[in-house]
């Protein structure tokens, strides 16, 4: 992980992925979220949500299928509030520890 | 995920907290590793990253992520910072961060990228610029008796290597193989490089001991471009997508 | 704001007083994206303009070409901070695109290549308040910043400046777009600061 930011192409160029999720998705939620398999409403490829094709921080995060592309998942977070959209998404398959 | 590797729990990872600046270590040009105090630091996995956050006096802010360079020391941890040209929180933490100082951290975070001891088989590192740093995390928790790995580490030019001196060091331990590939400047035939300066390939990717068969976990990180150039690489060589694992960053990171 | 480290102020430049309230200064274009930057090519591109009734109005690269374009010279404030001052476009005023449509509709939301939505009062893209913009600084508009044409309405946050506009859709009722469905302010005035839902 660095910086993603520089003169030419700041705050809110493609280029990551959904590791970067890791942060914001951790106020949300109780365990690590990336490592969970996502299946797309699209296409109906699953995918762990470390490997989304990721644009933002800014104005949001927005995170997309591998596959097709597709909104799978959007965060928000404004100054009170985290906005979360998963509607992309069919299920997530979240591992448990045992 | 490894329990106790993160015995802080939750709440502990959640919030943002200060991380002081206890030393600032200059790696090449256009790299420095920043050690960090962070109270009651929870431990943390190889691969995992952080997010730093600076706050102007108006209230103004910005963060950014930066993966963990090494296992932690008690309450100290290190990042390593590639300095991006107008960069503004990169060239800060570079150039400006006076030591004593704190940014506001939250972390670590991230269970995919990870490399955790207990998991079985060899170990392919595949760093494209700074790409590396999460790597050299990986190879620094590696035990003495660990599994094989190897690093292959695709960088401009020799000037560019970061962790050079160690690098070569680990490469020479049983068990370790680094190899560089330079894609503009190569350090000469005379330094015993044979090969000619250019993009990774798949021969670059391809080592008795390293294939498909050998079942290795492949980590690639990197630029965007770089990083699905060599998992294409990997994936046409045979080696199960299910044991690649990626982390990419912005086109100008490299 | 509790915690300051010391000697940060991001890159940015000081006000000159046309800066709207929590705005500075940037000397470059940032690129803010949702997503893929789509390339469609001029003989494919079309804009359409649907109305409550379901009345649909089309018009071809030659056509938009063809309409009397404006040269405005205006200021533009993202949501995310920086503010850009006197920047010059090239563009068909949304006054000579609507003027044949006939809609009761109050509100548009804006459609764009890739999926992209905004919403906003039908009168902000009435009066000289708005463009279907194609040249950026006397050149053609670079896909990254929404090329071949994107949506200009500078008195609202550059979101609702939807890239790579394609349709208009005129609804009797405010409809959320893309970022207004995730906690961004349906109308969004700089001056007033309405970044966020309840602003």
């Amino acid at each position: 992980m660095q910086d993603k930011d520089s003169g030419e192409e700041p705050v809110g160029g493609a280029g990551l992925d959904g590791n970067v999720l890791a942060g914001p998705l951790s106020e949300v939620f109780a365990v690590d979220i990336t490592t969970a398999v996502g299946r797309c409403r699209g296409c109906g490829a699953s995918s762990a949500i470390a490997t989304l094709r990721v644009h933002g921080p800014q104005p949001g995060l927005v995170g997309r299928c591998p596959g097709c592309d597709d909104v799978l998942l959007r965060i928000v977070r404004t100054p009170d509030a985290v906005w979360l959209d998963l509607g992309g998404l069919t299920s997530l398959r979240i591992p448990s520890a045992g | 995920m490894a329990r106790a590797a993160i015995p802080g729990g939750l709440s502990a990872r959640r919030a943002w907290r200060p991380a002081r600046l206890l030393e600032r270590r200059v790696e090449t040009a256009s790299a420095s590793t920043l050690v960090l105090e962070v109270a009651d630091w929870p431990g943390h996995l190889p691969g995992q990253h952080v997010d730093l956050r600076l706050t102007a006096d108006d209230g103004y802010t910005a963060t950014r992520s930066y993966s963990l360079s090494a296992p932690a020391e008690g309450d100290r941890v290190e990042v390593t910072v590639q300095r991006v040209p107008d960069g503004e929180v990169s060239t800060f933490l570079c150039d400006d961060l006076q030591l004593g100082d704190a940014a506001l951290l939250r972390g670590p975070v991230g269970g995919w990228f990870v490399w955790r001891p207990e998991q079985p088989g060899p170990v392919l590192l595949v760093a494209g610029g700074s790409g590396v740093v999460p790597l050299m995390a990986m190879l620094r928790a590696r035990p003495a008796d660990g599994p094989p790995f190897r690093l292959v580490y695709s960088v401009r030019q020799p000037d560019d290597v970061i962790y050079r001196a160690e690098l070569d060091a680990l490469g020479r331990a049983e068990g370790v193989d680094v190899r560089y590939v330079f894609t503009r400047r190569g350090a000469g035939e005379d330094d015993g490089d044979e090969r000619p300066p250019g993009r990774l390939r798949a021969a670059d990717l391809d080592a008795a001991g390293w294939g498909p068969a050998d079942a290795p976990t492949c980590y690639v990180c990197g630029p965007t471009g770089f990083v699905e150039a060599a998992a294409t690489i990997l994936a046409a060589a045979g080696h199960d997508p299910a044991r690649i694992r990626t982390e990419r960053f912005g086109p100008s990171g490299s | 704001m509790s915690f300051v480290t010391r000697g940060f102020h991001g890159r940015r430049r000081d006000d000159d007083g046309r800066l709207p309230p929590g705005q500075h200064l940037t000397g470059d274009f940032p690129v803010l994206s949702a997503g893929p930057t789509p390339r469609i090519p001029l003989d494919e591109w079309e804009l359409w303009v649907a109305t409550e009734e379901g009345t649909r109005h089309t018009w071809s690269w030659a056509e938009l070409m063809a309409l009397a374009a404006d040269e405005p010279t205006v200021d533009i404030h993202c949501v995310t901070s920086w503010s850009k001052l006197d920047t010059t476009w090239r563009g068909v005023s949304l006054d000579t695109i609507l003027a044949d449509v006939e809609t009761a509709a109050d509100y548009a939301l804006v459609h764009s290549y890739g999926g992209y939505t905004t919403n906003l009062p039908l009168e902000d893209l009435l009066d000289g308040k708005a463009w279907v913009a194609y040249e950026f600084e006397g050149d053609d508009l670079h896909p990254e910043h929404g090329g071949p044409a994107r949506l200009l309405v500078p008195h609202l946050y550059f979101w609702k400046s939807a890239k790579w506009v394609h349709g208009i859709e005129l609804v009797l009722e405010d409809t959320p777009g893309f970022w207004e469905q995730l906690g961004y302010h349906d109308y969004g005035d700089p001056w007033r600061e309405q970044r966020y839902q309840g602003d």
